[in-house]
């Protein structure tokens, strides 16, 4: 029968029971007078109080004197708040990631017209094989845009007036079979489950909305990709935890380390709700198991957390190795589905970034409902969905673009590879996406994230070209770097090598 | 001294003599006057403490499955002893979790974010309601003579066969240029809207008002719709827990687009049909005072002009007064004038960037919303716009735009549409001219039938009176009107409450979806639910 007060946890020992009363006495008087004194100097009436129901209390009949009376007196006061999440929103970036971006659009290379410009190889975007996707347009693009009608009509009722805001049904029904297609075959996607928003970005953004409150967390193995870090903390005011992944493992997620970070996070009291992974993986290029992907569905359900798995890649596999869906994997047994999301877009796969298009697939009745409710602050231009709808509808050109555009991957990354490996620069092994997860380790000094940052920086102000540093995709391990070659060809890859021979002999000589 | 005077017999009894000058000042005495003051101000204070610790410490302990009886909180010490205590309780509470799962294939459901199940749970109200109504069973003259007539969507279909016509022509070479580039529309493009459709917004909108203003192409920030505009504002002006005021009856989709994600909060500022639904000051005072006193903070005054539902404008000196009152309260206001070339009444349309640029205000509270939806007619490309004076507000409103940009195809397309100077002057000309003939003949076929509308100089509605059709003067009445438009007139207006207005019995009608030989048809369901109403009375 112990005596238990307040704040007795806190004020251990003798005074104990004394002071743990007092404080919490001296605490609510200071709220209370705090209150009192934020509250009592009541606002005074602008102007002498008006009946309200007569009719005539118009503002037009405010005296205007008296209002530039007070406006004269705000003068100094000064500038009008905009709320905390826009003040911290529209800091500049301090990532590379961006500042690499920024640096670029000033002074992008150009083999004719500017031979001195920095190369763009940070931004994952593929355009091998636009020739295709410009082809089928100039052939298509007059009844692809206006053949919206039931009877096949011209018709403007199909893109001008409000349509569905998560995505018009004819696109989901040719979407799904896309997703199909794109992951050979193997698993079927039922259209009813889809939401189209406009790009996969907001994609990220409305699941994070759905399934985390603010102040909880999504485990993220590293390292990702990132765009995730404005994507999902900007407005949703969800976390990420990093979880580390290592080179001797070749980058792929473990579940002690899974196990650790979330036993990690809840000892600190903050709740996790789900795992968040790339698949194949941005930017190491490396696709998960079968296996793997059955013990992260395991580990979510032991921990009854969500899986959110961003395929966006999937039909961007060149290698040998076979991509497995996570949809795949819940066909085929019975885990309960209530808590996998699937993200896709056409941005990578069709080349198409500038279109905008992202999907969510989930299997949660809940998340669906909502998504599709949220979707009204994404929704995808109705022309586009047009356009789309025809040009996926045409399987047979699908079809020959999705093989050209892998062939034209594997060439030029295969090509890219040997230029490294000329110069001593090894990558990881990838089977997938549009770049390359180079090993650098050797040419910075010193070991760690500074030396990392200075050979980026030096990357991009002496050999002029723009690499993404695994700093800002969150790598443990000081070194690695991300580089796109989609957006080069063939005579780029000479010059991207030759600049980065230059760097590699200066960075030697000294050491 | 009659303060004092009145103070010391209450303290006499209490402490026995004390002056007046010594009080003893307890937490809470405020609260809990008189004899027992001292003791209960001092023991409840105590007690909500204590009882917030333990409520903190289950929640943590136990991961909120707590039904039995609270355990008294072990004293916290650094020793092993308290872990060794705790954690086999805790596993045994992680494996009676985990052993249905083991039988069942199916777990417990995985949480979801509050705010998700708030959003999928919510009731829907009559305005979405109706429109739902109308998607099952939409009215078409020759298939389907007896379903739902849509007058609940604010669309404009009267001129499509213009834009149709344009589209035709130009669709093409509009979208991938004279040279036949991909580049343009495949690759990834500035979040924010292309430059060139920004130049060509900002001249259209200077168009649409009448060249009173022009438009600077680089305040402004291209979104997919007016409606991620507003909830990008919202973000960009209020943290969570504050509010905007807003003039009330306002449109119904407000509440979703500036709560849903946001956090603020709206507060009506009820306007009377007395004043015509004109913002009155005395309204607008009071209304920021008494939220100020419930301890909101108020970081803004959301206003739409031309008005929806209404369709009245707000003149010069309103303006100017409701520019005083957020400069004097330091506070923004967001002018959403989205419907700004669809007036089709005598009376001037004046934007706030008028009148900022004519005078010597502080510029950085003023935000304007606009978009291709209503004055093009073209909600389905999802265009919308942010203008804003605010360097702090742009920057942030660039980086949100990355959830909400518009498709490439679609900025191109616009880009030549906007261009062609002819096509706009045309089709401005024939949607206004078609616009107020059909407000017209709906006001006349209305007032035939003993139905007044509120004068209205813009947008696609009648705001109308039925207040003498309803049989109890409240909002229930009101609902009981509606339902019986929907059900047994079969048209789909929405009610004046899903609007938050304060007075029972006004309807918004939207004309523009219609085509002139669908009034009659219209007059005659709204004159039989008329009927029946006035029979019963």
């Amino acid at each position: 029968m112990r005596l238990v007060v307040p704040l007795q946890g806190v004020v251990q020992g003798r005074g104990g029971l004394i002071l743990g009363s007092l404080i919490p006495c001296a605490l609510y008087y200071f709220l209370q007078f705090y209150l009192k004194r934020r509250r009592s100097p009541p606002p005074p009436p602008p102007s002498s109080p008006r009946s309200p129901s007569t009719s005539s209390a118009n503002l037009a009949d405010l005296p205007r004197s008296s209002s530039r009376l007070s406006l004269s007196t705000r003068g100094s006061i000064g500038r009008v708040h905009v709320s905390a999440r826009a003040g911290s929103i529209a800091k500049p970036n301090t990532s590379p990631y961006y500042i690499g971006l920024d640096r670029v659009r000033g002074d992008p290379y150009d083999p004719v017209q500017n031979p001195g410009g920095i190369i763009q190889l940070g931004l994952a975007e593929n355009r091998l094989t636009l020739d295709l996707i410009e082809e089928w347009l100039s052939k298509h693009m007059n009844e692809a845009v206006l053949l919206g009608g039931v009877d096949g009509g011209l018709s403007i009722s199909g893109i001008a007036p409000y349509q569905p805001s998560d995505g018009l049904m004819e696109l989901k029904v040719v979407m799904a079979g896309f997703m199909t297609q794109v992951m050979g075959g193997t698993v079927s996607f039922n259209p009813s489950q889809l939401v189209l928003t406009c790009g996969a970005t907001p994609a990220v953004e409305i699941l994070s909305f759905c399934l985390a409150d603010q102040g909880n967390a999504f485990l993220v193995p590293t390292p990702y990709y990132p765009g995730f870090d404005r994507d999902i903390k900007f407005r949703t005011g969800v976390e990420l935890i990093p979880v580390h992944c290592r080179s001797s493992e070749n980058f792929v997620p473990s579940i002690a380390a899974l196990d650790q970070a979330f036993n990690q996070a809840k000892k600190r009291g903050q709740k996790v709700r789900g795992i968040l992974i790339t698949n194949p993986s941005n930017p190491v290029g490396n696709l998960l198991s079968r296996e793997i992907l059955y013990n992260l569905l395991d580990f979510a359900r032991e921990r009854n957390i969500h899986i959110i798995s961003d395929e966006i890649y999937a039909g961007s596999v060149y290698g040998d190795e076979e991509f497995v869906s996570m949809a795949e994997i819940l066909d085929s047994e019975d885990f309960d589905k209530d808590r996998v999301h699937i993200v896709y877009g056409v941005s990578k796969d069709l080349s198409l970034p500038g279109f905008r298009v992202g999907v969510i697939y989930s299997f949660n009745e809940y998340v669906l409902a909502s998504s599709k409710k949220l979707a009204r602050f994404s929704s995808i231009s109705a022309p586009t969905q047009r356009i789309l709808v025809s040009l996926l509808s045409d399987s047979g050109f699908v079809q020959e673009y999705l093989q050209t555009n892998k062939q034209r991957i594997r060439r030029l990354h295969d090509l890219f590879v040997l230029g490294l490996e000329q110069l001593g620069i090894e990558s990881t092994k990838s089977s997938a996406g549009f770049y390359c997860w180079v090993n650098m380790s050797r040419l910075i000094s010193p070991y760690n994230e500074k030396g990392e940052l200075e050979l980026w920086e030096k990357l991009l102000d002496i050999a002029k070209i723009n690499v993404t540093p695994g700093s800002a995709c969150h790598c443990i391990e000081p070194g690695w770097f991300r580089c796109c070659f989609t957006t080069l060809d063939d005579t780029d890859v000479g010059v991207v090598v030759d600049r980065i021979r230059n760097i590699v002999e200066t960075c030697k000589s000294p050491a | 001294m009659k303060k004092d005077q009145e103070s010391t017999p209450s303290s006499t009894s209490t402490g026995g003599g004390a002056t007046t000058a010594m009080r003893v000042i307890v937490p809470l005495q405020g609260v809990v006057q008189g004899r027992g003051g001292l003791i209960l101000g001092s023991v409840i204070p105590c007690a909500l403490f204590y009882f917030f610790q333990l409520y903190l410490k289950r929640n943590r302990s136990k991961g909120g499955s707590g039904e039995n009886s609270p355990p008294p909180p072990p004293a916290r010490s650094p020793s092993g002893t308290h872990l060794q205590e705790s954690s086999p309780l805790q596993r045994v509470q992680s494996r009676s979790l985990l052993s249905p799962r083991g039988g069942g294939s199916s777990g417990p459901a995985p949480l979801l974010a509050s705010r998700a199940d708030s959003i999928a749970k919510q009731a829907d109200g009559p305005y979405y309601v109706g429109l739902k109504r109308v998607s099952e069973d939409p009215y078409d003259g020759s298939s389907n003579p007896d379903g739902v007539i849509q007058l609940g969507l604010a669309e404009n279909r009267l001129s499509l066969d213009l834009v149709q016509e344009w589209l035709a022509e130009n669709a093409k070479e509009s979208i991938l240029g004279q040279d036949m580039s991909i580049s343009g529309i495949a690759t990834y493009q500035p979040f924010d809207g292309l430059m060139e459709l920004k130049v060509a917004v900002a001249g259209f909108m200077s168009q649409v008002m009448d060249k009173s203003v022009s438009f600077n192409p680089s305040q402004i920030v291209l979104t997919a719709g007016a409606t991620p505009a507003i909830e990008i504002l919202s973000f960009c002006l209020a943290d969570p827990g504050n509010a905007f005021l807003v003039p009330s009856p306002y449109y119904p989709d407000l509440d979703r687009d500036v709560k849903w994600r946001t956090g603020v909060e709206i507060i009506p500022i009820p306007c009377r049909s007395a004043d015509n639904f004109c913002l009155s000051t005395t309204a607008l005072d009071r209304t920021f005072n008494q939220a100020r006193k419930r301890g909101l903070k108020v970081r803004g005054i959301i206003i739409s002009n031309p008005s929806n539902p209404v369709g009245n404008l707000f003149n010069r000196e309103t303006l100017y007064s409701l520019l005083d009152f957020a400069t004097e309260k330091n506070i923004h206001l967001i002018s959403n004038e989205i419907l700004a070339g669809s007036t089709h009444g005598s009376e001037d349309f004046v934007s706030l960037a008028e009148i900022i640029d004519a005078e010597d205000f502080d510029r950085t509270r003023v935000h304007i919303v606009y978009g291709l939806s209503k004055d093009l007619s073209l909600p389905g490309f999802r265009v919308g716009v942010i203008y804003t004076f605010n360097e702090n507000v742009l920057a942030a409103a660039k980086k949100l735009a990355r959830f909400s940009s518009i498709s490439a195809p679609s900025q191109r397309l616009l880009i030549s549409m906007l261009a062609d100077t002819k096509f706009i002057h045309l089709f401005m000309k024939n949607n206004r001219e078609r616009l107020e003939r059909m407000y017209n003949a709906f006001v006349t076929g209305l007032k035939q039938l003993g139905i007044e509308c509120m004068k209205s100089n813009g947008g696609f509605y009648c705001w109308m009176d039925m207040s003498g059709l309803i049989r109890s003067y409240n909002e229930k009445g009101e609902l009981e009107l509606w339902d019986k438009l929907l059900t047994v007139g079969k048209v789909n207006v929405t009610p004046g409450s899903s609007c938050h207005c304060i007075e029972p019995g006004w309807f918004r009608l939207c004309f523009t979806t219609l085509s002139e030989k669908d009034i009659p048809v219209v007059m005659d369901r709204i004159r039989k639910v008329s009927e029946i109403c006035k029979s019963r009375s």
